[in-house]
């Protein structure tokens, strides 16, 4: 499924960025740095219409020759990124949705812990594990 | 750049537009041909139709046409498309051959200039044998033609002239050469273009009519060919709707052919050349997403289709084309008004461009590292008899071959070496940069800073790997600071990383030292071991020595780097370099404080730099020094260490100048504020830090402020936010993340040592000269000099308050409107050890309401900080907030004699005036007098004088008197008469004998005068007795200067009986008085009504008895019947 998944913070630096190991990691960095360009635009975009009826989920930020790369926004303004193969085509926008929402929860576990200071670098076994399920299910 | 071998030809590119060729015109040496020619070919605007012209002679020679084929059934096509038909069709065989020749009607030469005429058209037409193509006659004229019908000669020889050059009517025009001529062209132009849409519409149905010839085994090629051809000519009739279907057809058709990696590139080649038609033709339409979507598709068909693995690198040659071509339609589509929107946008497919001319590059690489031995092969594979091929997409040493073997391996191999060199010669990176930075300019008009940022890193290395390090240096140093900002530290490493490289390889050293200094930094995340190799070679470098080369760098490349370092080892000036490392993130890290956010003068100011260091091993450094805002203290706050330029790789902790890694260092400084600094701000404007010796490279880094850098602020909040407990540490150190930058101290004046009291008894009464008290006590233990007293109204308050408040030492005298309201710089002199002075001011307000007054006391003393002697000015200041209020209010009001509440009064009748001082002030109040002054409208009755004279009163207390007064006529009584005022003369009771007494004066009220016709007044003895007479005289004055007739009634009453007239009606005569005599009878004891009196004035019937009630008494006190002892006094009496 994904081969990179990054959570970025409201200041727009990474607080946690995986990619699968056969490829070069520093391509994927690049690739969720820049998809940060459409993801503030979305949410500038979003400000302007009704803050109730907010959708955290991004959608396809931009296509590239290879992948595909999702965003999702939480309330606070974390970013979610998660880079997919574009040959897997049977990935559904559907199950995308859910991997955000898996991701989501378990950073909320993160957030929830006393020693975790809000804005360092996650360093969790558990959101870990939840990452690498997401990724693992690829190969 | 040329062409090259991938770049679309140019025929393919253009908007095909009908061709016609003009003969018979000598634009050279006829001036009317010229202006013809002109008039067809100069400024065509868009609305024009759409025809490409060429003048050619009238002899030309057309390209043969080949015999028409009667079946395919033999025919085995050689390959898609040749190279030559879309030039052949849009520059070379017309659609129209236009003859221009001179002939008017009346031409006095007909038959010969007609038979010349009509040879012209017959060249033409063995010229054009066997195409389709049409022929017109333009005859060029010098009168203008009459209208059609009426010049008969005309008809007549019109017809003779189409007989004889076999045309029909429709193909003949006359072109009079007068005034309109740009008219008549345009006219003629259009009947041209009907002629050229007629011949490509037969041109279609001529390649439609082969296709029931053809079979799908051995017919492929031809199948796609046609479609390609009907669609081309479908475009040169400007029917673009027809041209795109069967662009589409024919694009299905490419990829139904049979594939194999010998015709691999024939195909692609077609694919997309048909996918740029395509394309270009929905950009036309404007439906972007139709072309957006059919490019997509082409790509997701070809993507796969490598071909030859040896020549991988022309696939991605060729994807890098489409991508390219497509962008450019892209962006012409949006010069043209299309718009774009950030996530589809051209600059994608720049991108997209450059990154498989980047895999192009990569690849040719891999294939075509021959041994420099290897010869091109000859004869050249690649070269053809014509210099050109047969068909697009074919390999030119085997043309036309449709044998997927290969005959001749020997061949095939000598041709893939030939490409394999030539791709060597080709200069990707030229390529990649072009592409890269046409994606940069795309994306930054689309609001995508960091794609932008992204691809300037990809541009900055494709010039680090095409060696042009400047280049390469100024693109990354421009986006370093980007990626610094957003704290993408992985990102920066790498870019650092390359722009170390470049710095090593230009031998730039303050560069280098720059990109050493942050790539050891803690937002480097570099592995240890390559931060020790990097500080070594820093070191080597601040020794005056040459770095070891960088990693991954080109052997050839790194000795010239080599040599340049040694040049710059060899050159002995510009060894000194200052590096503002506030900016990045450097491997020292720096923080300045002053211990107290402010320091007395006479302590001495002190603050503490603290350093850490952040890289793999100790490092010493050879001065420390502290810039303040006043340069003067620069002196006091400077750490140097002496040392053999040779030590500095020892790496010994225990140099003061020494910095272990991780390690919070302090240094301490203290230094003496300058007395004139007082009341000023003293800043740290800078902290240097000197890495190296002056003997060797000195590098000093350099922090404005406090220090700080592009990270502390962010790990500072970070650290404020994050409740961890931090590990315990020894007394003697400290925590980085807990020293908190304090770069600006303020020096303030030494504390005084001398008491201001001040003494009042609050609140201020109104007017009065209020005294404060002022007692200045010294308790420093030498003499104090030139002490300045300051006091009065605090400054900055209401402006009003300056006017309405006077200050005065002098409190003999009232102060009067000269007084200032602030007394400034009394001097008072010397103060001896424990002396006290009393100073009292005198403050008078005129107004009520609060005030804050201002004591301030300035003095010099000299004393001593450090051993070094100072003269400081001390100040106390004391402020007070005083109250002001009234002393007392004064009411006054009319009575009249009988004590009844007037509203007015009346003209010659005595009234009372009474005035009531109520003391409103918390301390006694003594009224020494008071006075009345009356206007002119009032006069006393008896004597005035004053009934409160020193009277005291406390508070709450009030004072009365009475005045009695009346009032003479008045000439217009409506508007009441001023009365005259009211002056009291008070001071506190507590007030010293010398103060001044204030004296108050209330306005007395405006008053009605009233004049009256008849006055009356009753005469009656204080009580009457039950049953003993009771004798009342009522006087009746009449007041005008008429005889009144009043009628008198007296009403009974029970409680009494009585005697005289009870009804009366009499005259009183102007000016006189009646009297009219009474003997009540009282029956009852009590308080008992009177009979009362009605009496009506007749002249005046207004004047009713009822007011006339007012003057005379209602009731009287009637005492009961004594026993005898009261008897007595009666008889007494």
């Amino acid at each position: 499924m994904a081969v990179c998944v990054a959570v970025i913070a409201k200041e727009n630096y990474p607080l946690y960025i995986r990619s699968i190991p056969t490829e070069n990691q520093l391509k994927f960095h690049y690739t969720v740095h820049t998809s940060l360009d459409v993801v503030d635009e979305k949410i500038s975009a979003m400000g302007k219409a009704l803050v109730d009826q907010r959708e955290l989920y991004l959608g396809l930020l931009y296509p590239t020759e290879d992948y595909k790369v999702y965003g999702y926004v939480t309330n606070s303004k974390v970013k979610f990124v998660m880079v997919v193969d574009s040959s897997n085509t049977a990935l559904r926008d559907n199950e995308i949705r859910s991997m955000f929402r898996k991701l989501h929860n378990s950073y909320t576990d993160v957030m929830c812990n006393p020693f975790y200071n809000p804005g360092d670098p996650i360093q969790s076994r558990a959101f870990d594990n939840t990452v690498s399920s997401m990724m693992v299910a690829t190969c | 750049m040329g062409p090259t071998q991938w770049d679309f030809p140019v025929e393919l590119c253009c908007r095909p537009m009908a061709f016609v060729t003009l003969t018979g015109l000598d634009v050279t040496y006829n001036a009317v041909h010229r202006a013809i020619w002109d008039a067809f070919c100069a400024n065509r605007r868009a609305d024009r139709v759409p025809i490409s012209f060429k003048v050619l002679p009238g002899d030309h020679e057309y390209p043969k046409c080949r015999t028409k084929r009667t079946s395919y059934e033999w025919y085995i096509p050689k390959g898609i498309l040749k190279t030559g038909w879309m030039n052949k069709h849009l520059n070379l065989v017309p659609a129209l051959v236009v003859v221009f020749y001179e002939l008017d009607w009346d031409e006095a030469q007909w038959k010969e200039k007609q038979s010349e005429c009509a040879t012209r058209v017959e060249i033409v037409r063995t010229s054009l044998q066997g195409r389709n193509t049409k022929v017109a006659v333009v005859l060029i004229q010098k009168k203008t033609p009459l209208p059609p019908g009426e010049d008969l000669i005309a008809s007549e020889r019109a017809a003779a002239l189409c007989n004889a050059c076999d045309l029909s009517g429709k193909s003949l025009f006359v072109l009079p050469h007068t005034d309109h001529l740009v008219g008549y062209i345009i006219r003629l132009e259009n009947a041209f273009y009907e002629h050229a849409q007629t011949y490509y519409y037969t041109e279609i149905r001529r390649i439609k009519s082969h296709k029931e010839f053809l079979n799908k085994t051995t017919h492929q090629l031809l199948f796609v060919r046609h479609q390609f051809k009907i669609a081309f000519f479908s475009e040169l009739k400007q029917d673009t709707q027809n041209a795109l279907k069967n662009y589409r057809t024919a694009y299905n058709l490419v990829h139904e052919l049979r594939a194999h990696e010998t015709n691999m590139l024939e195909i692609k080649t077609m694919a997309g050349f048909i996918n740029y038609k395509i394309c270009r033709l929905c950009f036309q339409h404007n439906t972007p997403l139709d072309a957006i979507a059919q490019f997509r598709k082409h790509i997701d068909l070809c993507k796969k289709k490598i071909g030859s693995a040896e020549l991988s690198f022309e696939h991605a040659a060729w994807m890098s084309k489409q991508f390219q071509a497509f962008g450019d339609l892209f962006d012409e589509a949006i010069k043209l008004g299309l718009t774009a929107i950030q996530t589809q946008n051209p600059g994608f497919y720049y991108q997209q461009a450059a990154y498989y001319a980047q895999e192009r590059k990569h690849l040719a690489s891999l294939l075509c590292k021959h041994d420099p031995s290897v010869a091109y092969p000859s004869p050249d594979p690649l070269e053809t008899p014509n210099g050109m091929l047969d068909f697009y997409g074919q390999r030119a040493w085997r043309q036309g071959i449709l044998s997927f073997d290969l005959s001749d391996p020997e061949k095939e191999k000598a041709g893939i070496l030939a490409l394999q060199l030539k791709e060597r010669e080709v200069i990707h990176s030229e390529l990649i940069i072009s592409l890269l930075s046409n994606a940069v300019a795309q994306f930054k008009k689309y609001k995508c800073p960091r794609m932008k940022s992204h691809l300037m890193v990809q541009m900055g290395e494709e010039y680090y790997y095409a060696k042009d390090y400047t280049k390469a240096l100024k693109l990354l140093d421009y986006v370093m600071c980007d990626y610094r900002s957003e704290r993408w530290w992985t990102l920066l490493t790498s870019i650092l990383g390359t722009a170390l490289k470049c710095a090593y390889l230009m031998a730039q050293l303050k560069d280098y030292i720059t990109y050493s200094l942050e790539l050891l930094g803690r937002a480097s995340t570099l592995k240890d071991d390559q931060k020790s190799r990097i500080e070594k070679n820093l070191i080597m470098v601040l020794m005056n020595e040459s770095p070891d080369p960088e990693p991954d760098c080109d052997a050839s490349i790194v000795k010239l780097a080599q040599h340049l370092w040694a040049d710059r080892v060899s050159l002995a000036g510009s060894n000194m370099f200052t590096i503002e490392v506030q900016d990045f993130v450097p491997f020292v890290q720096c923080k300045a404080k002053f211990l107290a956010p402010s320091f007395h003068v006479d302590t001495p100011v002190e603050l503490y730099v603290y350093l850490k260091t952040d890289c793999p091993h100790p490092i010493r450094f050879s001065k420390l020094c502290v810039g303040f805002s006043n340069q003067e203290y620069n002196q006091y706050c400077v750490v140097e260490e002496q040392y053999q330029s040779s030590d500095i790789l020892e790496q010994s902790a225990q140099g003061t100048m020494c910095l272990v890694p991780g390690k919070t260092r302090k240094f301490t400084f203290k230094f003496v504020a300058k007395t004139e600094d007082v009341g000023k701000k003293i800043e740290i404007t800078s902290v240097d830090l000197i890495l190296g010796s002056e003997t060797g490279r000195c590098v000093i880094l350099n922090w404005r402020g406090g220090g700080g850098d592009a990270a502390s602020a962010q790990e500072a909040i970070q650290a404020a936010r994050s409740f961890k407990r931090r590990p315990k540490l020894p007394d003697t150190e400290v925590h980085w993340d807990s020293i908190i930058i304090q770069a600006s101290t303020m020096i303030i004046s030494r504390v005084p040592k001398v008491s201001v009291q001040l003494c009042h008894e609050p609140p201020a009464l109104n007017n009065e000269m209020y005294c404060l008290m002022i007692t200045i006590q010294s308790q420093e233990d030498t003499v104090i000099r030139d002490v300045k007293l300051t006091a009065g109204l605090k400054p900055g308050q209401d402006a009003n308050l300056t006017q309405k408040t006077l200050v005065t030492l002098h409190g003999t005298e009232m102060c009067d409107d000269s007084s200032p309201a602030l007394l400034t710089d009394i001097p008072i002199g010397s103060l001896q050890p424990g002396e006290k002075l009393d100073m009292p001011l005198y403050i008078r307000c005129s107004t009520v309401g609060t005030r804050v007054f201002l004591v301030y006391v300035s003095y010099l003393i000299d004393t001593s900080v450090d051993g070094k002697e100072i003269v400081c000015r001390c100040h106390r200041d004391e402020t007070v907030t005083i109250e002001t209020v009234y002393p007392f209010d004064v009411a006054v009001k009319f009575v009249s004699i009988k004590f009844e509440h007037l509203e007015r009064v009346y003209t010659d009748i005595p009234f009372l005036l009474m005035t009531d001082i109520l003391s409103a002030s918390p301390w006694a109040l003594t009224i020494l007098s008071s006075q009345l002054q009356l206007s002119s409208f009032v006069t006393p009755v008896d004597q005035l004088e004053s009934h409160v004279e020193n009277v005291v009163l406390q508070t709450a207390e009030s004072a009365s008197e009475c005045f009695c007064l009346h009032c003479p006529p008045v000439a217009n009584p409506q508007n009441g008469v001023a009365t005259g005022s009211y002056i009291i003369s008070w001071k506190r009771s507590s007030a010293a004998e010398k103060v001044p007494v204030v004296k108050t004066v209330v306005t007395l009220p405006h008053v009605i005068v009233e004049s009256i016709p008849l006055h009356i007044r009753a005469d009656l003895p204080s009580f009457g007795r039950v049953r003993e007479s009771l004798p009342v005289k009522y006087h009746l004055q009449n007041k005008t200067n008429l005889v009144q007739d009043i009628e008198i009634a007296v009403e009974p009453s029970d409680a009494f009986m009585f005697s005289g007239l009870k009804q009366i009606r009499l005259q009183i005569l102007p000016g006189t008085e009646q009297e009219m005599l009474y003997n009540f009878y009282p029956l009852m004891a009590g308080y008992q009504q009177l009979p009362s009196l009605n009496i009506n004035v007749l002249r005046f019937p207004n004047y009713t008895s009822h007011m006339l009630k007012r003057f005379l008494p209602t009731h009287v006190f009637v005492k009961p019947q004594g026993r005898r002892v009261d008897d007595d006094s009666i008889e007494a009496a």
